[in-house]
């Protein structure tokens, strides 16, 4: 299963990699993390997904929030969220196909963030199906090269999901 | 008035109540040993290895329940207490070890002897810190202190710049810890007590399966009272025996790959078990699918991350085991209703305990080693502390001495450390200096820290050491010859006495004893135990194709055990 977990941390040296460790150290691979200050400046925000069996991944969960420096851990799997993700593309388009490139970049709400003789690159934002739809459409316009983000959530306002 | 770095450290492991440190001198601790040399009231014991210092402090934390201290300087000083570190890790031992380290200007730049000992440790410690700045210094040990001893206890490391312990500054006393992330659970919750005291009072053939987390939580007295109030036999692992007298007549000694018999087959026929302090690790359950098949499981452990890690469980408790064995005490007294005596499954058990009670073949002419562990129950009333190293000794070890009392036998359990014993015995001296402490040995074991033979002659520290001689590797010979057909692969050490443990003990100032024959152990224990000031080194010359059993083979349940006969 696929599990979004965001762990709230001390914001101190070292504190990553006590927190990746509990991936590497069982052989789990994390898909993507993100990590950025909150409000109060003592305290980062990290944002992991990873895919896991379960029992698995509620071991690492228990595991994180025995960590020292680790103060809250939510896995958004028992959560109702939104989730979101940020990537940018540089494409390459021949002459002809500019103009069904550009709709289809209208279309998921892309942005051009950047234009030249032969790309562009495109601005996109949602979360991991809609950035993996866009992908698929627009691969065969030819992609150079591409970065995204890592996925960041937010729990929905008082709504908590029953198991 | 500005004080050094290493007068602060000083002065904050006082306050800590700490009275001895294991360690070894180094450039980068320079200053910490140059501010101890006229410190009275803190003793610091030189050993022969960094390795050693580390175990010398967890025996001495594990026999009187205090944080372990060591302290060692940089690059090799700090790789070489990996391996302690590790050890108390999976035991969970209270433990400070502070390592030197570059100074902060030359960290990551591969000054001579920096090692990032942060990073190697961080997977093996239970927190450490990387002190950048003498101003978080005295915190940061208040801090670890904290840490290793309360909830699930551990290791912790600091690694000390040599310009933090060098530098001086303006003294303040350290705040009362306060880490917003760190609040252990130390009360179970009532509810589910409850219902746990339920299971108990309705079982008809309960279980009591006790860990390392009573010892820990010193909850043997609570355990005790609960198991003769509700009648339940008590099995226990390797790191819970002591936690409930051996020598009680509802104790069935310690259960999984070299239990008894009846330990196993009790917990296999059960149908309420009631783990206390304890993992489940892969030695106690064998196979995990077959593991007390017919049981509901109760778990009481402080630690969370324990709890359904190995195998499924009914009723979680999570808590401090003493705290929550008293409110279960206390359910249970309130209860007006008739207590089970239990007849059926105790005399049940008796019948299994009858039918393969733990043994092995005497012979006139050859020293069988479980004699020998015999034979030191017996001439020190089984009133010593045990250390052991690892393999067929530690096994035997626990088989046929029967601890009594809690913190008593010291073993490396977990990690399962070959030269943990005599660096231990030595700490475990310094902690209860009235008290005979025996290790129990192997002769590869013994090697892998006897050099520690001068930190005890040289502090007349009367540790006996009881090697079991069998000339080889005696637990990997065990499985070849019932595995590999008798393919004894590198666990022959040596046929003809390489080295000569009596003589080793004499190079180093300590005494030396020889016994051949069977009627020449009891002798040599009780003139090993007229030694009051210095270590001695017992050669028991053993059977070298003795093995442990009753033994569950890898990937079995644990009834499916084999025997001496098989």
């Amino acid at each position: 299963m696929r599990h979004t977990i965001s762990v709230l941390v001390e914001n101190k040296f070292g504190v990553l990699s006590r927190v990746s460790g509990l991936f590497s150290g069982r052989g789990f691979n994390i898909e993507s993390l993100s990590v950025g200050e909150t409000i109060d400046p003592a305290v980062s925000l990290m944002t992991i997904v990873t895919i896991g069996d379960d029992q698995i991944v509620e071991q690492i969960i228990k595991q994180l929030n025995k960590l020292i420096d680790i103060i809250k851990v939510v896995d958004y799997m028992e959560v109702d969220h939104v989730e979101r993700e940020m990537v940018l593309i540089k494409v390459a388009p021949k002459k002809n196909d500019k103009t069904e490139f550009l709709k289809i970049a209208e279309i998921f709400r892309g942005r051009i963030v950047d234009s030249g003789a032969s790309t562009f690159t495109v601005e996109i934002t949602g979360d991991e199906k809609k950035i993996t739809a866009f992908i698929e459409m627009i691969k065969p316009f030819g992609i150079k090269e591409f970065v995204r983000t890592g996925t960041v959530a937010i729990a929905r306002e008082g709504i908590k999901k029953t198991k | 008035m500005k004080i050094s770095g290493a007068e602060i450290l000083i002065d904050c492991l006082k306050k800590e109540g700490v009275k001895h440190i294991f360690g070894y001198p180094g450039g980068v601790v320079l200053n910490i040993f140059d501010a101890l040399y006229d410190e009275k009231g803190l003793e610091l014991i030189l050993t022969r290895h960094e390795q050693a210092a580390v175990h010398a402090a967890d025996g001495y934390a594990r026999s009187s329940g205090k944080v372990g201290v060591a302290l060692v300087t940089s690059g090799p000083g700090a790789t070489n207490t990996v391996t302690g570190i590790a050890t108390a890790s999976m035991d969970s031992i209270p433990l400070v070890v502070f390592s030197g380290q570059v100074p902060t200007m030359l960290i990551g730049n591969d000054a001579f002897q920096e090692a990032d000992i942060v990073g190697i440790t961080r997977p093996c410690t239970k927190h450490n810190y990387l002190v950048k700045d003498i101003k978080y210094l005295a915190q940061t040990i208040k801090e670890a202190f904290h840490i290793a001893s309360t909830g699930r206890p551990g290791p912790v490391l600091i690694d000390l710049p040599k310009d933090v312990t060098a530098g001086m500054t303006e003294y303040m006393q350290p705040k009362e810890v306060q880490l917003r992330s760190y609040n252990p659970t130390y009360q179970g919750n009532k509810w589910v007590i409850k219902q746990a005291a339920g299971m108990i009072a309705k079982a008809k053939n309960p279980v009591i399966m006790a860990g390392g987390g009573v010892i820990l939580s010193n909850a043997a007295k609570e355990l005790t009272e609960l198991a003769k109030l509700t009648n339940v036999p008590v099995t226990m692992t390797l790191m819970g025996l002591g936690g409930f007298p051996g020598s009680h007549k509802l104790s069935m000694g310690m259960l999984g790959m070299h239990g008894t018999y009846y330990a196993n087959k009790a917990v296999q026929s059960a149908d309420l078990l009631i783990g206390i302090g304890v993992r489940f690790d892969d030695r106690v359950t064998g196979t995990t699918d077959s593991f007390a098949p017919n049981a509901k499981i109760i778990q009481i452990d402080i630690d969370p991350t324990s709890i359904r890690k190995n195998i499924r469980v009914d009723m979680p408790i999570v808590g401090d085991v003493k705290n929550v064995l008293k409110d279960m005490i206390k359910i249970i007294k309130d209860n007006k209703e008739k207590r089970p005596a239990r007849t059926t499954w105790l005399k049940q058990i008796d019948a299994w305990r009858k039918e393969r009670p733990l043994s092995y073949k005497f012979d006139k002419k050859v020293i069988k080693p479980e004699f020998v562990v015999e034979k030191i129950y017996e001439v020190t009333k089984g009133d010593a502390i045990i250390c052991t190293e690892v393999g067929q000794n530690q096994m035997w070890a626990a088989q046929f001495y029967h601890y009594n009392w809690p913190r008593q036998l010291l073993t490396s359990g977990g990690l399962g450390t070959m030269g943990y014993g005599l660096p231990a015995a030595i700490g475990a001296q310094f902690a209860n200096p009235k008290k005979v402490v025996f290790d129990i040995a192997g002769d590869g074991s013994i090697q892998m820290n006897i050099q520690e033979l001068a930190t005890a002659v040289l502090n007349k520290i009367p540790v006996k050491v009881a090697i079991l001689n069998n000339g080889v590797l005696g637990m990997v010979r065990q499985w070849q010859e019932l595995f590999f057909k008798e393919r004894y692969a590198h666990t022959i050490l040596h046929t003809d006495r390489v080295p000569d443990f009596v003589k080793v003990a004499e190079a180093y100032g300590a005494v030396g004893l020889r016994a051949t024959k069977p009627e020449e152990v009891v002798p040599v224990l009780k003139e090993s135990l007229k030694i009051k000031d210095r270590p001695v080194f017992m050669d028991f010359v053993c059977d070298w194709k003795e093995k442990v059993f009753p033994m569950v083979p890898a990937g079995a349940a644990i009834d499916e055990m084999i025997f001496d006969e098989d």
